[in-house]
This record gives structure tokens, sequence and C-alpha cells, in this order.
């Protein structure tokens, strides 16, 4: 875990979404699936985002802006300065037979780093739109579907490693068919880095901290207290 | 001296952040094991965050036999911060402690229950436990004055200032709030002007040792704390951006300290009292050494 002041590299938009590059320095990346803190521009918490790219010179976060936040991260210019933290969390097991990657809208931003570090794997990318599906160009051998297709309709049937990222529903269905199957959540985060307690979700029946425990879990029970408790 | 505010750290986590602290203080302890509040428990606003993490701990049991003897193997003096639901919660904690600083949570605004008033919690922690006690207050009374005043005559040996306050975010497209509580605590920079001013109000009322905290950011707004009246100041909402910022501040309180002629940061204790026309037989000089002696000997 390491802070350091990154300087923009460029910002493009893939469809919706921003690719964000930032000149890398000497940190290390991580795994595919672990994420950095980035500081998000006159905002007073940092954003977690996981890596999509990265290459000796540079590291590329894919940014949704939902939010004032994430919107700031997209309107940097190349040149200004921002600092990360990380590689932070516990990526994707890479020790895998038959991956198959698995990507849902903004859920798509770890798997191009992912599918580098797999050597280009199958991957089902699903997107609301056409629009949203641009950022499919990303991902290399990638089958792409827009609803109201599913990726859960383009599963292969046999016996395959499934990793995962995408919207909570979209996890829920694919554990519901591939238990086993390696999946990135997604929670609220302030710190990223165990202190702040505020992105505990349910796992095997106790609340953990998403940062420390994942993003990535696989085989894990993730429920939905809030939902529960309604 | 820094500390990080109770709950903004987990020592076992990221025990490098942990030691660069003059002292760690830990989450609330509670009699009983919490899993805490339902997600989502935290929300970003404009100056600050709400959070409403709900005292999540292992409970007495879990805290000592599994929590502290891992914190003590990181060379940095430990305060336990104490809850509980009523008197007894509280004093039978304190009572199983050693080797410790206690910081009493009078204060939590996520937990409903009322534990009774604050100088009856210090009052039965003070029978307990000869530990040094601190009484962590909430800004949110009308006379916090008054209230430092009780808990000083009920035993307390110092003041944690301040808590959160209780703020609501709504989420802006469907209006209803972000939380899965309802509301939280209120942190960050828009808290520092309300941690001043019961910092600087309760340096008057009472002869205790003072831990300042609320939105400090920067060594300035450490040494501000200081000079309202704060003899060691925690870091909250800060260490969640920047893990790294326990040094940064260290070296800027010192800077900005010399900047205005000060040798030493606590030569600045109660600056901000200077101009004002003391009253009785409390003179600043001998409060400023209590003070900093106090600091010194619980930490």
């Amino acid at each position: 875990m390491r802070r350091q002041r990154l300087r923009v590299a460029g910002a493009e938009p893939v469809g919706p979404y921003t690719l964000l590059r930032l000149g890398r320095s000497d940190l290390d990346a991580g795994v595919p699936g672990q994420f950095f803190m980035l500081e998000a521009p006159g905002r007073v918490l940092p954003r977690p985002m996981s890596v999509c790219l990265a290459t000796p010179a540079e590291l590329g976060f894919l940014i949704d802006p939902v939010g004032p936040g994430t919107r700031a991260l997209c309107q940097l210019n190349p040149g200004e300065t921002l600092h990360v933290l990380g590689p932070l969390g516990n990526g994707f097991d890479l020790d895998v037979a038959r991956p198959v990657l698995v990507g849902g809208g903004i859920g798509v931003a770890p798997l191009p780093y992912l599918s580098e570090r797999l050597g280009g794997p199958p991957a089902l990318l699903g997107f609301r739109s056409e629009w949203h599906a641009e950022a499919a160009a990303l991902v290399p051998n990638a089958e792409v579907c827009v609803e109201p297709v599913y990726v859960t309709d383009l599963l292969p049937g046999g016996s395959v490693d499934v990793l995962a990222c995408g919207p909570e529903p979209m996890l829920d269905a694919l554990r519901a068919l591939v238990p086993d199957a390696q999946l990135a959540w997604e929670a609220p985060m302030a710190c990223g880095y165990g202190a702040c307690y505020g992105c505990v979700v349910e796992v095997d029946g106790e609340l953990k901290r998403l940062c420390v425990e994942g993003p990535v879990l696989q085989g894990a029970l993730r429920g939905d207290l809030a939902a529960q408790s309604n | 001296m820094l500390l990080n505010a109770s709950g903004c750290l987990d020592a076992l986590t990221a025990p490098e952040v942990a030691r660069s602290l003059d002292a760690f203080v830990t989450k609330t302890i509670t009699p009983e094991p919490r899993g805490g509040n339902a997600p989502v428990r935290i929300a970003e606003t404009k100056s600050g965050m709400l959070n409403s993490i709900g005292l999540a701990n292992p409970g007495r049991e879990g805290f000592l036999v599994e929590t502290l003897p891992q914190l003590r193997e990181l060379g940095v003096p430990i305060w336990v911060s104490v809850g509980g639901f009523s008197a007894d919660d509280y004093a039978e904690t304190c009572a199983v402690l050693k080797d410790v600083t206690i910081e009493l949570n009078l204060s939590c605004p996520n937990v409903d229950d009322a534990a009774g008033t604050s100088a009856e919690i210090v009052a039965a922690c003070r029978e307990a436990t000869t530990l040094p006690l601190f009484a962590k207050l909430s800004p949110s009374v009308w006379d916090l004055a008054e209230q430092a005043r009780e808990v000083e005559a009920a035993g307390a040996d110092g003041l944690s200032l301040v808590n959160t306050l209780r703020g609501l975010a709504l989420d802006e497209r469907t209006l209803r709030p972000q939380l899965a509580a309802g509301t939280g605590g209120y942190s960050g920079p828009a808290l520092k002007p309300v941690a001043l001013a019961a910092v600087y109000a309760c340096s008057r009322a009472v002869d205790l040792p003072i831990v300042g905290m609320g939105g400090v950011r920067t060594g300035l707004d450490a040494l501000e704390l200081i000079a309202a009246g704060a003899s060691a100041v925690a870091l909250g909402t800060i260490l969640f951006s920047d893990p790294a910022s326990v040094a940064r501040i260290r070296t800027e309180l010192a800077t900005e300290a010399a900047a205005r002629g000060f040798g030493h940061h606590l030569d600045a204790h109660r600056a901000a009292h200077s101009s004002l026309q003391m009253s009785g037989s409390r003179s600043g000089n001998s409060r400023q050494e209590k003070a900093a002696n106090g600091a010194k000997s619980t930490a």
C-alpha cells in the first residue's frame, strides 16, 4: 500500500465512460481485480477504482461518471496530478484452467488487465445500450450482448472458471449458475484499507470489510442485509 | 502529540499508520460483540462525510483475548474507547483493562439506546479503575462547558472533543436517506469550527487536558486546536483519504508553530485565550503546564 502523486497522461471517452490514464512512475499495478483509491478533485474522499490497463508506463482506470467524485475524475486534464493509494484488496486468482471472463456495464473495468494476464481468454460482456457497449473494444476475444439479452444467456456449458465483475443482480445470477465463480463486488468505501468499516458486506453470514476480504470473493455467500432488514 | 480518532483506523490492518501515531485509539468496545449497522454505512457530502457504522466491535472478551495482545505488539501506547448501554457496561469494561488509557465514548450518534448521563457513567468508571479516563463528549449539547465541569467533578482525567454531529444525507434522485440507518455521524472539514468552539469553551471551564479533534487536515488545523486549548490532537476523516497524513501533519505542525514564534507547538497552547481577561486563580501558564503534563502522563 503506497500513496503516490501521479500525473494524468490522458482521459479519453469510451462510450459513456472515461479511460483515465496515469503515468505509472514505479508503482506496482497489483493483481487484476485489485484497486486503487483515486483522489477526487474537490471532494473529501477518494474513490475506489480497479486497474483497467497496466502498461510499463501507465495505469488506466475506466470510470463511469455517476456522481460528483467520478465526474471530477473524468474531467481531469493531461498534466494534472492526483494522489493514488494502492494496490489494495484481493484480486482474482489467476491459477485457472478454463477461464471465462464475464463483465456487465462498468464492471468491464478490471477485465482488460485480467485478460492480458490470462492470455486473452474468451469474454462475455453485457451492456444496457450499444453506446455503453463501446467499452467492449477494450477486451479482446469478447462476445457482446445488449439488454434484454444477458451474459448468463451466453454462458457456455461444461466446466469453466468464471471470473466476473458487474452489477449485483448479474453477480447473483452468475453465482446461482456457477457456485465457485470468482466475483468482484462493489461497495461505497471511504478509505479502501480497512480503517472505516464503511464497505461491509455479508460474507458467509458475517459483515466483513469488502476492501480487506475482497473485492474479489470466491464461493462466498454475499447477502444483502439492507434488503433483509426492510 | 497526534492520535487517531476512535473508529478511524484499524491498527491491525494498517500497522505502519498506527506506528506513526503517538498513541493508537481503538474502535469503541462494548460488552457484547456487535456486527454494526446494515450497509449503506457511509456517504460523502460536500464538506464532510456521514458514517453509521454502529459500534461494530468484537465485544469485551474478544477484544481482550484476540485484539489487545496484537495491539500491544505494535509498541504504541494504547487508548481503549469504551462504550455501552448502561453505566455498568462502561464500568465493567474499565475494571478489566490494564496498562491503557481509557476514552469513554459518551456520545456515539449512531446508537439510540441512552446510557445515562455522562457524569453518572464517568463516576461509575472512576470507581472501577485508576487508569486515566478521558470523556469523549458530543458537541450537540446546549452547554458543553457545563457538561465538561460535571465530568470533571465526576473524576474524568481529560476530555476528548469532539465526537461527530448527527447528520442526514439524501439521495438526489429518490430523496431518500443515503444511509441504511437514516442518519449518521457527520465528520470531516465542516466539523473544524465546531471542534474549535468546543475545545475553546471547555478549556476555559475545566482544568483538564483536552484531545482536540474534528476536521483536522493540516498542521495549521492542529495548531489552531492547540491554541484553542487542546494539548493533543486526533485525526479522523483525513486518515481515510490519506493514511500518510500523520507524518505530514506532524511536520506541518512544527513548521506552523515555528512560523509564529513558538519553539514547540505546545507553546501555542491556549494562545487563542491570551487576549481574554482570565478570572480567578486560573492563570494561563499553570494550566498550560498541567495540560501538557497530563497529556504526557497518559500517553
